[in-house]
């Protein structure tokens, strides 16, 4: 018996040659006129200033670390959600080990959010 | 996908093809690919008519009524011909191989989620054992292609927009995973086959419907942070047209905006299908004994009206409020949802 990944690299082949072959088609289709104007960056009609790549402000970048370290701990509650009902002749075990968990992961939020990281002003 | 295998066979020895036996269930992928690929790009392009015939009545207008006769139904078909025969332009200024691997991200990362969309009990490419947290994962990789397509552009327009999709859409991605937990718990089961068959036995057994409403909360939630990660409004500030021009894609032209748009009418098919197989009983209907693929698709089509609505009704958030809901609103009700759903189990 296949594996019930396999469709999953077909999908993956079969999307890609979808969008390839789309773009194949639009370049024997479309027209190709290129100006200098019609290349530069968009602007709103105004004459290009300078690059795009500045400095950016440091809260984006805050956001994405707290959802990386967020995520991370999101994971562990799958697997544990999966089992639980199964496991609940244990008794309140395997809740007060998620509780414990939770926790951990609110007192960290709790830091976050008086540290007023996700303050936005 | 193993029943189109099973009856695979059959079908070509009465076309009088022969295949070796090795063989067959190759060609069922393709064909189940294909399938997928003609249904998702079909689909999407109903629903971009649908949404401009809707928007054009939600304010006192027509939308499109010339292509196709009556009610302008062939007027997505033009739209595509016409973004065929457009100059595909890429700026002198751009990061050319990433401007240029962007779109393909986007597009991909919805392609592979539709394997596990559970259309019907058979009508699904492949019932892996994880597949919500498959689906969940491939969409992930929209967040790159989006970021990718910003940062690639050299424009200050694209970059601001490609910013807030990166703070915006990953914020949501937590409690958008994490509001699957209940269900979870409850079906013991990542698979969405399984997930959608303890539903059955009409519309009181549907998981939104159980009280107390642990499940209802979290199909909410679903859905917000769902409408977040599709960039939809209220939550379209990364395109924002009025203050970005186009947001991340404003230096996209011709097909490869057009992988963008498809992504995202694409998107809102699988989150609302998403939401209908988790929460609203997928392919089970209204009484007791009822199922079928209608119902998945009624219910979907539903979800899908309920975006529309949403857009055309409320204004856009700033960044600061999304920021805001996403984290300080919708994460703790959605850890005390879980942590709920767990404690009901010793009922």
């Amino acid at each position: 018996m296949l594996s019930p990944y396999l469709p999953i690299l077909f999908q993956l082949i079969l999307a890609a040659g979808f969008a390839c072959a789309l773009l194949v088609l639009t370049h024997v289709f479309g027209p190709r006129r290129s100006t200098d104007v019609k290349l530069s960056p968009f602007e709103c009609g105004v004459d290009l200033l300078d690059c795009a790549h500045h400095r950016f402000s440091v809260k984006f970048y805050l956001v994405a670390m707290l959802f990386i370290l967020f995520d991370i701990e999101a994971i562990f509650f799958y697997p544990w959600a999966v089992i639980f009902r199964e496991e609940i002749s244990q008794g309140l075990l395997l809740l007060s080990e998620m509780g414990t968990f939770v926790a951990v992961l609110l007192v960290g939020f709790i830091f976050i959010w008086r540290k007023g990281v996700l303050e936005w002003a | 996908m193993s029943e189109l295998a099973a009856v695979l066979p059959g079908v070509l020895e009465k076309a009088g093809w022969s295949v070796p036996g090795g063989l067959v269930p190759v060609l069922a992928m393709f064909i189940c690919a294909s399938i997928v690929a003609a249904a998702m790009g079909l689909s999407a392009a109903v629903l971009v008519w649908a949404e401009r015939k809707l928007a054009g009545h939600f304010q006192c207008r027509l939308g499109p009524v010339y292509v196709g006769g009556k009610f302008g139904w062939l007027q997505s078909i033009a739209d595509g011909i016409k973004l065929l025969l457009k100059e595909d332009i890429i700026p002198a200024d751009a990061d050319r191989p990433l401007f240029r691997l962007a779109p393909y991200l986007v597009v991909l990362g919805v392609f592979l989620a539709f394997i596990a969309f559970p259309v019907s009990e058979k009508l699904m490419v492949a019932d892996l054992n994880i597949g919500i947290f498959f689906i969940l994962a491939v969409l992930t990789l929209e967040v790159f292609g989006v970021i990718l397509a910003g940062w690639a552009s050299n424009n200050k327009w694209a970059l601001l927009g490609a910013m807030r999709a990166a703070a915006q859409m990953v914020s949501y991605e937590i409690p958008m995973g994490l509001a699957i937990l209940p269900v979870v718990v409850e079906a013991q089961s990542l698979s969405l086959k399984s997930i959608v068959a303890a539903q059955s036995g009409g519309m009181l057994r549907w998981y939104v419907f159980q009280p107390p409403f642990f499940m209802g909360v979290s199909f909410l939630i679903f859905f917000l942070a769902g409408l977040a990660s599709l960039k939809r409004a209220p939550f379209d500030l990364p395109e924002a047209e009025s203050e970005l021009t186009a947001g991340f894609h404003t230096e996209y032209s011709g097909m490869r905006f057009s992988f963008f748009f498809m992504a995202e009418y694409a998107g809102m098919i699988l989150v609302s299908g998403l939401a209908a197989a988790l929460y609203l009983g997928g392919w089970h209907g209204i009484l007791p004994g009822q199922s079928g693929a209608m119902w998945f698709l009624l219910k979907t089509a539903f979800l899908v009206f309920v975006m529309i609505w949403l857009r055309w009704t409320l204004p856009r958030l700033r960044i600061d409020q999304v920021v805001y809901v996403g984290w300080k609103v919708l994460t703790p009700f959605v850890l005390a949802c879980v942590l709920g759903q767990a404690l009901m189990a010793y009922k």
